[in-house]
């Protein structure tokens, strides 16, 4: 059994959601732009991802397992995400308007990113228990965050650079971010 | 956007070349790049995801007018959800080699943006016929994307075809188009070549997607004064 620092660590460095797992693609290419929108669309994702995993870990276990429905983790789970997802936005814009104001527009886009649902379903997948399923989701969400803000600076660089006609946009950020993945990869057999 | 009568066939064949979902509107980046290491996987995710598509652009048509506007996003969710919980059994089943190379991937099939955006764009405004040709022509569209994708991660990263072997690669394959980074890079590419081809202006950038092919865009109208 892995310890809890290693799984929060490999979440987080080797098996980084977004430049080794190809999750959550969509925000790591649209939001990175500027450091301050990086930096919130993390730490949103961070919160929800943990949030998610408290509240769908005992379902799967509690409920779904117990009645032999497991095969519709999917289908629940996307629910309680959206769901959840609401739930935050409500109460967050009632009881805390500061942090609102500072997440709230990245909330809405979280219930389609694939990190949070694959940080769930992997959680369950790899058999991990409460405590390590919630390192896991803060390793990955942290990682997340680390890849968004890092890319953001590499972005920051770009603007400035003299890019051919063709590859302005999306393919020379593709290319960037394949550079990132690449020091990225550094990080492998970290753990073994 | 109007509710223009195209001819079917027209549905059928825009989302093959002049609207192809990944390489000219950019959705569903994320299985594009991670199942893309064969060939193989790349066709199997494409079919995955097209039968996904179809399936639900046909039941969200066809319930168009029973789904209330206020929900019609969780409404969408869980009938694509449910197709995706179908076609893990099928392959479990029937493929079971595939649904282990996709893994989670199949899951995560759910949160698929081509499958949303064609729901919320196309399915909810036109007659089932038409939403399934829509469905089969993105679908496709998005098979070839990712087949093209993955020979050529498989020709240059492993020297191999569908499981023939490509001479001369085979004994020095370039490992990095296997691997994560090689994914970012061959997609970079491939967006640049059809641009080249296409001779249009390269897609400014993506906005999760770009706003007006988001589903969400409604919700998160707030996000454009933030994003300059």
């Amino acid at each position: 059994m892995k310890t809890l620092a290693v799984i929060l660590l490999s979440a987080m460095l080797t098996d980084n959601f977004v430049l080794s797992k190809f999750m959550g693609i969509c925000p790591f290419l649209g939001v990175s732009k500027k450091l301050d929108s990086a930096t919130g669309m993390g730490i949103a994702v961070t919160f929800v991802m943990i949030c998610a995993t408290c509240v769908t870990y005992p379902i799967h276990y509690f409920i779904l397992v117990p009645n032999n429905l497991a095969y519709l983790d999917t289908v629940v789970f996307i629910l309680v995400i959206a769901l959840f997802v609401q739930l935050v936005e409500t109460a967050m814009k009632k009881m805390l308007p500061s942090l609102y104001k500072a997440l709230g527009v990245y909330l809405p886009l979280i219930t389609t990113n694939c990190a949070v649902l694959g940080v769930t379903v992997l959680n369950i997948d790899n058999g991990f228990t409460f405590i390590q399923s919630i390192g896991n989701s803060l390793g990955g969400g942290l990682g997340f965050l680390l890849a968004l803000v890092i890319f953001s600076g590499v972005r920051k660089k770009m603007e400035y650079a003299d890019i051919p006609e063709t590859f302005k946009g999306v393919p020379a950020t593709l290319i960037a971010a394949s550079i990132v993945s690449l020091s990225f990869m550094g990080f492998s057999g970290l753990f073994s | 956007m109007a509710v223009n009568n195209n001819s079917l066939l027209n549905n059928l064949t825009k989302g093959i070349i002049k609207e192809n979902p990944t390489l000219i509107t950019l959705l569903g980046m994320c299985p594009t790049l991670a199942v893309t290491t064969q060939a193989a996987n790349g066709i199997g995710m494409g079919l995955a995801t097209t039968f996904v598509l179809v399936c639900s652009n046909i039941v969200i048509s066809a319930l168009r007018k029973v789904i209330p506007d206020k929900v019609r996003i969780p409404a969408f969710i869980v009938i694509i959800a449910s197709f995706v919980t179908l076609i893990g059994f099928l392959l479990e089943g029937f493929i079971p080699e595939l649904y282990d190379s996709l893994g989670i991937y199949l899951a995560l099939i759910t949160v698929n943006c081509i499958i949303f955006g064609r729901a919320e764009m196309f399915a909810s405004k036109n007659n089932i016929i038409a939403s399934a040709c829509d469905g089969l022509g993105m679908g496709i569209g998005f098979t070839l994307a990712l087949f093209l994708m993955g020979s050529i991660r498989e020709i240059l990263g492993a020297g191999q075809w569908l499981g023939m072997n490509i001479p001369v690669i085979h004994d020095n394959p370039m490992l990095l188009f296997i691997m994560p980074a090689g994914g970012f890079f061959t997609l970079g590419m491939i967006i640049a070549a059809v641009n080249k081809i296409s001779n249009k202006k390269p897609p400014l950038e993506i906005e999760c997607g770009s706003c007006d092919k988001c589903p969400m865009a409604e919700k998160c109208d707030k996000m454009e004064g933030t994003d300059k």
